[in-house]
């Protein structure tokens, strides 16, 4: 029974990382940014909820997501086009630097004590399943998670602007050849991945209840891992980076001996440091992203 | 005297021209020199690995936090230790002097470097800076929880306060004179041909990823005794000071002069400086005729920030860019 126990555990945890990695993964696959302020959207996605605390959930939430969209559309316009051919190093810097700016003006505004937030507190009520006790929250990150990936495979296969995003993660030069207007897709991408990072920041408060200015940065770190270990650039592999990530967690939480436990994070950066080395272009891998000579 | 000796003297000269000017001002103001200092010598350990490679590192805090942890436990009083930690006995008795402390928190960090990055090196684009960052976390996971050797979430207090002005300065000195040579070597110049084209460079025969490896411990001893200079700075280690913010702060510092170069670094290093003391008081408040003006805190890091990314969308190889620190030249003679 505990197997299985752990096993929803690890799915649930799993859907949140892979809804995280999704975020990361898409803007990376177009325009080759590891985008470290992703985490900061899923900050400001809980900050919205914490001002507008009281209000019906339904308004927080969508208001959360579209605070979230917003903003990830601001910083690609403010922050990232004018580097568009710069390198992933150099962007890689410049997202941890809006990361850092943006941390830093919520200090600013809000203070840096965590503030709890009423939102959706009856999540944590368990359901019970035979002998099982599952949390509603968790129930309700596989279902969210699972809707939002099979929204994202329509929206790439079905519609315009998302045949396109595959395109531009193919090969930026030959779609925009094409006719992929670049701004549009891009501009796209980020709205997406605002969205994600604002259901991130849904589960994360209803998970803990509070919001601080750096509850972005472990989440971000953890999808980091996750997208990589998925094959930077591949959004499959992202997903299945997210799951993975969560099992390990999971299994290590769970059958690590007990005086280690307060270092499961350790572990598991080791644990994807060894699988890099083992396979450092990660499980799923695109023709385009080998590098060639 | 070869180009790059030019400059490191002419650097030197200016940096101890500061500290000179520094002994001047009031205590406070010496105490943000100092500081300064101090992260130039993180910031110039940073620039072999990262300057000369061209390959970002996130880790290296993490070097300065092993440092930092080593040196504590070699000189904090054996009585304060009993108290806050559960060390080994020979270790809790232990109390070197400051310079003995220094050089074993070093030796520590060369052979951590040596074991960590050895099979590192071999990662190729963005996944070595993707695994550099597992290391910063990795090392930050541990010092938050081995409470019985760092002291976990608490504040590991009651380190001596060697690091003064000179010392600092000594340190920087004793770095710049390290990167020098380094870029000099055989080694130096091979991992600088790496930078411009990776591809070319294996072609040549040079063997990347072991001048990486050479370059990673050399810069981790370094950023190892900037740790050991910052920890008996404050007096205090916490888990927290070395993390994500650190790593910003210095880097930072590289970026925005030119990380491609000495200059670049010590020029970074004095900019950052300079505007978050500005920014610093600021946020202590300025009396304007009766009125203190005072600025909300997080406005520091915020125009941080915001220097950073207009200095990579304005000027991508940074403040200085391609200048050069030299001589000034002799005027040609009449008619040759």
């Amino acid at each position: 029974m505990i197997v299985i126990q752990n096993a929803i555990d690890a799915i649930s945890l799993g859907a949140v990382y892979a809804l995280a990695a999704l975020g990361i993964g898409l803007i990376f696959s177009i325009m080759r940014l590891i985008n470290f302020a992703h985490g900061e959207l899923i900050m400001v996605g809980g900050f919205t909820l914490y001002a507008l605390a009281g209000q019906p959930y339904l308004v927080m939430g969508l208001a959360a997501i579209l605070v979230a969209a917003i903003l990830a559309l601001g910083l690609e316009r403010v922050a990232f086009r004018p580097l568009r051919k710069a390198s992933p190093a150099t962007l890689l810097i410049s997202s941890f630097a809006v990361s850092y700016l943006l941390q830093h003006v919520m200090l600013m505004i809000f203070g840096s004590r965590p503030m709890g937030v009423d939102f959706l507190p009856q999540l944590g009520d368990a359901v019970e399943l035979g002998p099982l006790r599952v949390p509603e929250l968790q129930l309700a990150a596989i279902v969210v998670t699972v809707i939002s990936m099979t929204g994202l495979a329509l929206f790439f296969r079905r519609s315009r602007i998302g045949v396109e995003m595959r395109a531009a993660a193919e090969d930026f030069t030959m779609a925009r050849l094409l006719g992929v207007r670049a701004n549009r897709v891009i501009a796209a991408a980020f709205v997406i991945s605002g969205v994600l990072a604002s259901m991130v920041s849904l589960y994360l408060v209803a998970q803990t209840g509070t919001v601080s200015y750096k509850m972005g940065v472990n989440m971000v770190l953890i999808a980091f891992v996750a997208s990589v270990i998925g094959g930077m650039g591949s959004l499959v592999g992202a997903a299945l980076g997210g799951f993975l990530v969560g099992i390990v967690s999971v299994s290590l939480q769970a059958y690590l001996p007990v005086d280690l436990r307060p270092y499961r994070d350790a572990f598991v950066f080791l644990a994807f440091i060894a699988f890099l080395l083992w396979r450092p272009q990660g499980l799923m891998t695109r023709r385009a992203d080998m590098e060639r000579v | 005297m070869s180009r790059d000796w030019q400059s490191a003297a002419l650097l030197l000269a200016i940096m101890i021209t500061v500290a000179l000017l520094a002994t001047l001002a009031p205590p406070a103001m010496q105490r943000t020199v100092t500081e300064a200092f101090v992260k130039l010598v993180v910031v110039i350990g940073l620039y072999i690995f990262v300057g000369n490679s061209g390959v970002f590192s996130f880790g290296h805090v993490g070097f300065m936090a092993i440092g930092g942890y080593v040196s504590a436990i070699l000189t904090i009083l054996p009585a304060k230790k009993q108290v806050a930690l559960d060390l080994p006995p020979f270790l809790e008795t232990l109390q070197l002097p400051g310079l003995a402390a220094m050089a074993i928190a070093m030796l520590v960090a060369a052979i951590i470097a040596l074991l960590v990055a050895a099979p590192l090196m071999r990662l190729r684009g963005i996944a070595l800076p993707m695994a550099t960052f597992a290391l910063l976390v990795i090392v930050h996971v541990v010092a938050l929880n081995w409470q019985s050797v760092t002291g976990g979430r608490q504040a590991l207090v009651g380190l001596p306060r060697f690091t003064g002005l000179w010392t600092a300065v000594g340190g920087a000195a004793l770095a710049l004179v390290v990167a020098t040579i380094y870029q000099q070597t055989r080694h130096g110049l091979a991992l600088r041909c790496s930078r411009e084209s990776e591809v070319a460079a294996a072609a040549t025969g040079i063997d990347v990823g072991r001048e990486r490896l050479i370059a990673f411990v050399l810069s981790a001893v370094v950023v190892a005794m900037g740790g050991v200079l910052f920890a008996h700075f404050l007096g205090t280690m916490t888990a927290n000071t070395f993390f994500l913010d650190l790593t910003f702060v210095t880097l930072t510092m590289l970026v925005v002069g030119d990380m491609r170069s000495l200059l670049g670094a010590c020029a970074g290093v004095a900019l950052v400086s300079v505007v978050s003391e500005l920014f610093r008081s600021l946020e202590r408040g300025i009396d304007m005729g009766g009125h203190v003006i005072e600025a909300p805190p997080g406005l520091q890091e915020i125009a941080l920030a915001v220097i950073l990314l207009v200095i990579l969308i304005m000027r991508p190889h940074g403040l200085v860019g391609d200048w050069q620190l030299a001589w000034p030249k002799k005027k040609a003679k009449e008619g040759s």
